[in-house]
């Protein structure tokens, strides 16, 4: 394929990036996020911009290529990563904007009066965002291999080079409209080819990827198509604990919270949220069926372990020509902009708590934040380029699956009963974010067979999370003299409509 | 002068009523008053709206387990899901891969609703007095 195409697109995705940036800066006044006055964006535009920032490069590269490789099984993910939406918004989204916290660790001080469970947010929610980032670069590494041909750890040290100069000049995260342009960028990006595959699969008859007698690299086509996992060990545990990571582990995710400061009240936080379900929705019915075109033109790469690159591979084998390479060229800058929306996003949260609440004795104001933007996207770099060959969606998911065992139980406990405590939310979060944080290591680190132990340690969800909410609340009832003074006008605040006079000191 | 004098008039009397006339009477309490002084009758309508709401969320999640959730067990125990295809492809992917997001929309629809109404309703309380 023809690679200029592919580093003119990166470089025309990263050019604009910057100049949106450092410029757009300038008249994004109105719209920014980080002016209070302002907080009027619309539920729609608000919608499009958190949508655009939350479909990262897994979500639009990533899960093609395990639906190629995998198959039905990693469906799971998609649905998840929509669900976790549709449970935010009934258990969270309005009572979370109503208690006017920017970021996780701020509502927990909020909530609980208690400098030392801020902390510990805050190092959880470094832990988090350098898992969700790391695999973002390893993605777009293999992306810029795929597209124009440079090694992988030059194109995940070119995309760590690109976010942060993006952060450090401004942000293209502060401006609502930009984002909201790129869910449009990223849907049309997909949407239009597939559409030309669609026509010439058509074309070539409509053979099903799911036919037995179609065998690709030893997995028959019943066996590929299948959501449950028949033949791996434990299907079902495996299933149900990656349901529960990635429906409970959204609202804790960082870069999810913060949009939530810039809807005017409670009731735009909801009717927002379920215009992002609307539209994730629409985007993720797509990546699965370049995966299940991939079984059928590009069965090579399951076998060379290339499945990441399915979707740009896809339109030169397809369509070919010209239309290929222009195609291929509008899927790497869709790609392209996905890893640099959310990893740039990510940054800006987990260097914002960084500069905040780890440094700010050290340093000051912007000198504070250029060095934690610095940090924030070195470490996950050199992870990155040191851990062992594990799948992109296999660390989203275990950064899913810490947010499920910390933040959740904190947020949903915080938001619904007085009883919590300081020192059960302490509790809990160590034992969520240890058990995990024990699970990351293991699945990083050790190369484990097969059996319980192994599947156990892959999803840990499902354990990890009923021990953190046990903890948090048997420490709570066990300290429950030491309830914070305030939290009966705190759940006044985070439950009554802003309309009614009420005291919310 | 004469005697005259004009006609007797009665004497006015002033009709009262316990509730009109209360010595050191309080001023109405409101619903909201009660609230922020977070008194017993305050904490009631409070408890009430959490209690509506939680409610609602915790009805919300459970169908989301039992519809969503409810998928493995049933591919599980339903092979013959995955065998017969429809597009193309087994019924089971097909529900997977498209059918749900429809279901979580509507979810999420009919909750905003329920839950707008019930702060509406709370707020027509705190409002009324």
């Amino acid at each position: 394929m023809n690679i200029a195409y592919g580093i003119g697109a990166v470089v025309v995705v990263t050019v604009a990036t910057l100049a949106i940036g450092t410029w757009g800066l300038r008249f994004s006044r109105t719209t920014s996020d980080f002016f209070v006055a302002s907080r009027s964006v619309r539920p729609g535009l608000n919608a499009w911009a958190i949508s655009g920032e939350y479909l990262s490069g897994a979500s639009f590269l990533g899960v093609a290529g395990l639906v190629l490789a995998y198959g039905g099984e990693m469906l799971w993910y998609p649905v998840g990563w929509t669900a976790g939406y549709l449970v935010l918004l009934v258990l969270v989204a309005a009572p979370l904007r109503r208690s006017g916290a920017y970021t996780l660790p701020d509502f927990a001080e909020a909530r609980l009066d208690s400098r030392v469970v801020r902390t510990l947010s805050s190092v959880l929610v470094v832990a988090i965002g350098w898992l969700y980032l790391m695999p973002q670069f390893r993605g777009a590494g293999v992306a810029l291999r795929s597209a124009t041909g440079m090694a992988p750890w030059a194109g995940a040290a070119v995309v760590a080079g690109v976010v942060l100069a993006n952060v450090l000049a401004g942000g293209m995260r502060s401006i609502t409209f930009v984002q909201a342009f790129q869910y449009w960028l990223k849907l049309t990006a997909l949407l239009l080819p597939l559409v030309f595959l669609l026509v010439v699969w058509l074309h070539d008859g409509a053979a099903s990827p799911a036919a037995s007698s179609l065998v690709v690299d030893g997995a028959s086509g019943f066996s590929w198509a299948n959501p449950l996992d028949v033949a791996g060990d434990h299907p079902l545990y495996t299933t149900y604990s990656l349901m529960v990571a990635t429906f409970l582990g959204t609202m804790g995710l960082p870069h999810v919270v913060v949009r939530y400061y810039t809807n005017p009240d409670g009731r735009a936080a909801r009717q927002t949220t379920l215009v992002v379900l609307v539209l994730l929705g629409l985007f993720y019915v797509l990546p699965p069926v370049y995966g299940a075109l991939g079984r059928l033109y590009a069965p090579d790469l399951v076998a060379r372990g290339a499945t990441d690159s399915v979707v740009l591979e896809l339109p030169q084998r397809m369509v070919g020509g010209v239309g290929g390479d222009l195609f291929t060229a509008l899927l790497t800058a869709g790609a392209f902009a996905a890893f640099l929306a959310t990893s740039s996003g990510l940054t800006v949260a987990v260097a914002g708590v960084i500069s905040q609440d780890v440094m700010s004795r050290r340093m000051e104001g912007v000198t504070a934040f250029r060095v934690s933007a610095a940090v924030a996207v070195s470490v996950p770099l050199a992870m990155a380029l040191v851990a062992r060959d594990v799948s992109v969606a296999t660390v989203v998911g275990l950064a899913f699956a810490m947010a499920a065992a910390t933040f959740c139980p904190l947020l949903v406990l915080g938001i619904w009963w007085r009883g919590l405590t300081a020192a059960g939310a302490f509790c809990g979060l160590v034992v969520g974010g240890g058990l995990t944080g024990f699970a990351v290591v293991d699945r990083l680190v050790v190369d484990r067979d097969g059996g319980w132990f192994a599947a156990l340690v892959a999803q840990p969800a499902a354990w990890a999370v009923p021990a953190s909410v046990l903890t948090m609340v048997g420490v709570s009832r066990l300290t429950r003299d030491r309830l914070p003074a305030h939290v009966g006008r705190f759940m006044v605040r985070l439950h009554t409509p802003e309309a009614v006079q009420l005291d919310r000191s | 002068m004469s005697d005259a004098r004009p006609p007797a008039r009665p004497a006015r009397v002033r009709v009262t009523s316990p509730h009109t006339e209360r010595r050191g009477s309080r001023p109405r309490r409101t619903v909201a008053s009660e609230i922020d002084a977070q008194s017993e009758l305050g904490e009631i309508y409070l408890a009430a709206l959490l209690r509506s709401q939680l409610r609602l969320a915790v009805g919300t999640v459970v169908t989301l387990v039992l519809t969503v959730g409810a998928l493995p067990v049933v591919f599980w125990l339903v092979p013959a899901l995955t065998a017969h295809h429809v597009l193309g492809m087994p019924v089971s992917w097909v529900l997977l891969a498209f059918a749900c997001y429809p279901v979580l929309v509507v979810l999420a629809w009919r909750y905003v609703r329920a839950a707008e109404r019930n702060e509406r309703e709370f707020t027509q309380v705190v409002e009324r007095w």
